[in-house]
């Protein structure tokens, strides 16, 4: 590899000696045009698609603009439409569906996505190839498969009535999953779960391998109970990274729309409308343009807002 | 085994079988659904709703064969004037006193989702791997920022966005075209894949672009030459992971495709209003659907793995 030939030596030498903005101009494009010219195009696509829709929602949030009356005259309204959001009871209705769905499948999540990984980690023959089918379902189409699901929560003909029938006794015709004001909320939080907890898995996964093995060794040394040792180095090494998952799950659960539109598109009623299906509602079917966007703008804040309180705590625990 | 031979931390056998019942058990029952989705392809309409649902059935393909066709009902007087059957299909639809009509709208809107997964994969990549490079090696003016930024705008639910890109869309004549559709899945899939690719391209040594430098190289020549191939491992999984999302996303294209540009997701549901109650033809259409997904996920489980748990910890 190395030819050091006298004159090659010489070569790099005066090329390790010329200052940088001249070997740059000897070289053609200088590395500054380079990043400006490699980082354009992302910027510029996201400036359009992103940035300037966003800014766009926030003017029309203060219009009464209707998007299935582009003729008619757009009159700035105020903070007419925020009022009308925060005092509206269908919004809070919404909001706490919305709330509801995000914690249970949190918690549900949490406590099998752990447990599962914990499992895994027993490093068992044949673990590798487990895990990959566990995984399968967060791969999907959300709205395809949650389509499906609601064949399988048929009453009668369907596969879960007729499992839950099998186990528990239950006439499989006696209770409806989605049409049933009780358990639809509970038909979004089971689904949800199937197919989501394989992430919680992963990353709690990830977590428990970062955890160096001289910790337990030197537990062991001092003959602390495998209890003491779950609850004083394996929880709070895996802490951060269940946070994380938490965090991403929390975002998107808030913005959920696919599986559960699919699923009952928001009913029996409004029991399972999320905050995603009412804006659709107000956006797409009934018009009101200037009061969806005003809506999307207090829920953006929302999800920015906790989200940045929880990344505050999740550092605390990071930094402990 | 001598108890020398392994850590004091090592698994007893017992918690190991233990452990691998009940993941066993776990993942035969997260996959019912799915196994249950191919049944039900595979049966008659009959014998997808009956009770208690059938286990063993006589397989057919009519669920394909209705999955692809739009059928006409006939008259008995009809179907007796009609020649003899030329294909399998033909009789298969017969046997249910209807005719082939046509060909359904499944076989275009499946393409959309090969052209516009695609379509948006490539330019992602070509994007990211640029902006990725230029964020990874260069020193940008308020680089934490925008690297912020970028990933911030995933906060938004994709109806609230949909909102202005409709309009935005409607001005420009992009509503329902693949091009439109292709940019803004681009967009959508940017942030992650810019962070993602900045990960695996910090992950190479600066040393290897600078020592072909001092080769003679510029700049782009060492990019092209050196940096990429290093990064051919964590592109490829990036890129499986911008088709996955552009595959399965629905929010959008249910809201700004119609026709032309829309894809399978908003398109399978309805399959079942066409037929009244033809489960058999949605399941064949989920299964045709899904399988490119778990075949992918299947081969490239180490790649995918990594890269779920490597984005997640990275941001």
């Amino acid at each position: 590899m190395a030819r050091s030939t006298p004159i090659d030596r010489v070569a790099h030498r005066a090329a390790a000696a010329t200052p940088p903005h001249l070997r740059a101009r000897v070289r053609g494009i200088s590395d500054r045009a380079v990043a400006w010219v490699f980082i354009a195009p992302t910027i510029a696509l996201l400036l359009a698609i992103n940035i300037f829709p966003l800014l766009w929602t926030v003017y029309l949030s203060f219009t009464n603009y209707r998007a299935n009356r582009p003729n008619r005259e757009v009159e700035w309204v105020g903070t007419r439409n925020y009022e009308r959001v925060l005092t509206d009871g269908d919004i809070w209705h919404t909001l706490q569906v919305t709330a509801h769905f995000v914690c249970w499948t949190l918690a549900l999540q949490v406590l099998i996505g752990f447990t599962l990984a914990w499992l895994i980690n027993r490093n068992f023959r044949g673990h590798g190839f487990w895990t990959t089918v566990i995984v399968l379902p967060m791969m999907l189409s959300p709205a395809v498969v949650g389509n499906f699901w609601t064949f399988l929560y048929q009453p009668q003909i369907g596969l879960f009535n007729y499992v839950v029938a099998f186990f528990s006794g239950v006439d499989p015709s006696s209770f409806s999953m989605i049409g049933s004001v009780h358990l639809a909320p509970w038909a979004i939080i089971i689904v949800d779960t199937w197919m989501w907890t394989p992430f919680v898995m992963l990353i709690c996964l990830a977590g428990l391998r970062s955890i160096p093995e001289y910790l337990y060794e030197a537990a062991e040394v001092d003959r602390a109970s495998p209890t003491r040792q779950f609850w004083t180095i394996t929880v709070p090494m895996v802490l951060p990274f269940l946070m994380l998952a938490v965090l991403f799950r929390g975002i998107e659960n808030f913005k959920m729309f696919d599986l559960v539109v699919e699923l009952t598109s928001g009913g029996p009623g409004s029991v399972t409308e999320l905050a995603s299906i009412n804006l659709k509602r107000e956006a797409f079917e009934k018009w009101r343009t200037g009061y969806a966007s005003a809506f999307a703008i207090v829920l953006f804040v929302t999800v920015f807002g906790l989200a940045s309180i929880y990344v505050k705590a999740l550092n605390r625990v990071k930094d402990r | 085994m001598s108890a020398t031979a392994h850590s004091v931390i090592e698994p007893t056998a017992r918690e190991r079988r233990f452990a691998a019942t009940l993941i066993v058990i776990y993942a035969l029952v997260t996959m019912l659904p799915l196994v249950w989705i191919f049944m039900t392809s595979l049966k008659t309409p009959q014998d997808s709703i009956s009770y208690p649902p059938k286990v063993v059935f006589g397989p057919t393909l009519e669920g394909y064969v209705n999955l692809f066709t739009t059928r006409t009902r006939q008259t008995p007087e009809y179907m007796a004037s009609l020649p003899p059957p030329e294909t399998w299909w033909d009789e298969l639809v017969r046997s249910r006193n209807m005719v082939i009509a046509g060909p359904s709208k499944f076989g275009e809107r499946f393409l959309n989702s090969v052209i516009i997964g695609f379509g948006s994969t490539f330019l992602t990549i070509f994007l990211g791997t640029l902006a990725a490079y230029a964020f990874s090696r260069f020193r940008v003016p308020l680089k934490d920022d925008l690297l912020f930024f970028i990933l911030s705008t995933r906060m938004m639910p994709p109806v609230a966005v949909a909102i202005p890109i409709f309009l935005m869309y409607r001005q420009l004549g992009l509503s329902d075209t693949h091009l439109g559709m292709i940019l803004l899945y681009t967009a959508v899939n940017l942030s992650l894949a810019v962070w993602l690719l900045k990960g695996f391209m910090d992950e190479i040594p600066r040393e290897y672009e600078e020592a072909a430098m001092i080769d003679g190289y510029t700049r782009l020549q060492a990019f092209r030459k050196v940096v990429l191939p290093q990064a051919t491992t964590g592109i490829a999984a990036t890129a499986i992971f911008c088709l996955i999302f552009a595959w399965n996303e629905y929010a959008f294209a249910l809201l700004l495709t119609s026709g032309t540009a829309q894809t399978a997701p908003p398109f399978i549901p309805t399959i079942i209003g066409e037929g009244g109650l033809d489960w058999p033809a949605v399941a064949a259409g989920a299964t045709l659907f899904l399988l490119p997904v778990l075949v992918f996920t299947i081969l490239l489980r180490k790649h995918l793995l990594r890269g779920i748990t490597f984005g997640a910890v990275r941001k």
